[in-house]
């Protein structure tokens, strides 16, 4: 059986929101049922034939081919299977993903990874603000599973994260790991300001050291030797990050405005 | 029936072992050396449940490829009559024995359906400045202490075990029935999933069940002990001068056994040189324990 292939017919004026295409809501409906299920574009409902083309049938492997920025959720609410984007994708990318792997080609907006709880998300290229962040009103955000990331990412990485494993390749913005409660983010760039801003515990990976502010406060040069541990896990994963072995880090902690425990760990120290 | 391997006597009769409740430790450290200390601390005073709580021992060396941090490190099994004093011991031995010894680090070093406390209490010796962390599903905690940092893993399995394997050495002389012992233990020390918990793996203090004096519920094995040939209804033959006993607790009834098969044979393949006589066993008349190890069964490869 060939993946089901969802194939973007023209630029779309609107954003869309796929959460209704994720393997595990697809399972028990016929083709027929697929091509006649609604998804929200802008405001309001179409047959998910008036904006795809639809082949293949595994309904287990997903694709979406052309894809775009407007097409919002991919992948929400997923708890098997896996889909592919060919292309970008929207906001809210995993959006409360529970399981499965999800696979973008491209770039995805913001909130990829909000209310994740498990799985695991890879982005080939960029992503935008609050990667693993909360949905608004929520006091947490990703509660598990796994994101990588090859590009950059923006604003507010892990922002009231609470479990969980971020590995980021190139740079991010301001406001990494702020809020944080737990979990890891590694990222390999550099990293803006206020990092680790109100952190209450978890970790921070960096390569690079950042401008820390004031009450963030260094707690000298060490060897962890849990990090051995942490890189093992990360041997799995296709990244820079499977590379890493020494266990010497610098390690900072903070926030202590916010009497925080977490960590900042510059690698290579 | 009479059983003879290199002309030293097997007798027919069985080892008789009870249920009991079993976890697997994985100790690492910088090097073998500190791993040890740690682990040897731990299954200290652990030779048997009668005075100890537990019985515990080091089942073998681990390569770095096989730990779980990649350090060297040994795995201890231990063992004990209920899961509440299992859980009780080993709390208490991680404390006192695993988070005092440099370097030393602790992981769960089997599966089971019950998980019990390997460090999810002991964190608080932290202070507030301990840390998880959840790598692979599995939750490990980091406890800061004077040497940098303390890493053991949450919770470790609990499974049903046996404990009570036995057999008895009978020899012409002292030496020659500690002598052989010792090539059974090094022998047995192979064989995965059991430990032989008394010093050194050999017991010489047998204990048959109960005791002239009230406050006694164990006192020695009479039959077998030689100064006592003409005293009490005894076990021996003139010539036996010596008896030690090997005890074994495993994972399985399997494992016992092949432990049980693998250190008798030893000490037969030394033959008659040895001053071995006889090879036995200690049971209760089977009213006691519900596993039966049979000699003659082992060594025919037909036990069940």
């Amino acid at each position: 059986m060939n993946a089901l292939t969802f194939t973007l017919k023209n630029a779309l004026k609107f954003s869309v929101n796929c959460s209704a295409l994720t393997p595990n809501s697809l399972e028990s409906k016929s083709m027929t049922d697929i091509a006649n299920t609604k998804v929200t574009y802008g405001n309001h409902s179409v047959q998910v034939t008036d904006l795809f083309d639809i082949t293949g049938s595994d309904v287990t492997h997903i694709v979406f081919k052309n894809a775009s920025n407007k097409m919002d959720y991919i992948g929400a609410h997923m708890s098997s299977g896996n889909i592919t984007i060919e292309g970008n994708a929207g906001a809210y990318l995993g959006f409360t993903m529970k399981n499965g792997e999800i696979h973008c080609t491209g770039s995805a907006e913001s909130y990829a990874a909000c209310n994740m709880v498990g799985g695991l998300l890879k982005i080939d290229a960029n992503v935008g603000d609050f990667l693993g962040a909360g949905s608004e009103g929520l006091r947490k955000g990703m509660r598990g599973g796994t994101v990588l990331i090859k590009g950059n990412a923006g604003d507010r990485v892990g922002d009231q994260m609470r479990r969980g494993l971020i590995l980021i390749e190139g740079n991010v913005g301001d406001y990494c790991g702020s809020r944080m409660i737990a979990g890891t983010i590694g990222v390999l760039g550099n990293v803006g300001t206020y990092t680790a801003f109100n952190m209450h515990r978890g970790t921070l990976l960096l390569k690079n050291a950042p401008n820390l502010h004031a009450t963030v406060q260094d707690c000298g040069t060490h060897t962890l030797p849990y990090l051995s541990l942490l890189f093992k896990s990360f041997k799995k994963y296709n990244t820079p990050f499977s590379q890493l072995s020494s266990q010497r880090v610098q390690r900072f902690v903070g926030d202590a405005a916010y009497k925080g425990n977490g960590e900042i760990l510059i690698l290579n120290a | 029936m009479m059983m003879l391997l290199n002309t030293i006597q097997i007798d027919d009769t069985f080892a008789e072992a009870f249920n009991m409740r079993g976890t697997r430790v994985i100790i690492t450290a910088q090097n073998l050396k500190w791993a040890y200390h740690a682990a040897n601390a731990m299954t200290g005073f652990a030779t048997s449940v009668i005075g100890c709580g537990v019985e515990a021992g080091i089942e073998r060396e681990l390569t770095t490829e096989e730990t779980p941090d990649g350090r060297p490190g040994v795995s201890i099994l231990m063992f004990a009559m209920g899961s509440k004093v299992l859980m009780q011991q080993l709390e208490t031995r991680m404390g006192q024995c695993i988070l005092t010894c440099p370097t030393a680090a602790a992981f769960s070093g089997i599966d089971g359906e019950d998980k019990i406390s390997l460090g999810k209490h002991l964190r608080y010796f932290g202070d507030g400045f301990q840390t998880s962390k959840l790598i692979d599903g599995k939750r490990y905690w980091r406890i800061p202490v004077m040497d940098g940092e303390f890493i053991t893993e949450e919770t470790t399995g609990m499974v049903r075990a046996i404990g009570g394997g036995n057999f008895l050495i009978l020899a012409t002389s002292q030496p020659a029935a500690l002598a052989a012992a010792e090539v059974a233990i090094e022998a047995m020390k192979k064989v995965p999933n059991v430990i032989m918990p008394f010093p050194g793996g050999v017991v010489r203090s047998g204990s048959k069940v109960g005791s002239k004096y009230k406050t006694m519920f164990a006192s020695t094995n009479d039959a077998f002990c030689p100064t006592l040939k003409g005293a009490t209804n005894t076990e021996l033959s003139p010539e036996i001068e010596s008896v030690m006993e090997i005890v074994i607790d495993g994972l399985t009834f399997e494992d016992i056994a092949l432990s049980m098969k693998v250190g008798i044979e030893a000490i037969c393949n030394l033959g008659a040189a040895s001053g071995v006589k006889r090879i036995s066993a200690g049971n209760y008349g089977g009213k006691l324990g519900p596993h039966l190890f049979k000699l003659h069964d082992i060594l025919n490869g037909s036990n069940s």
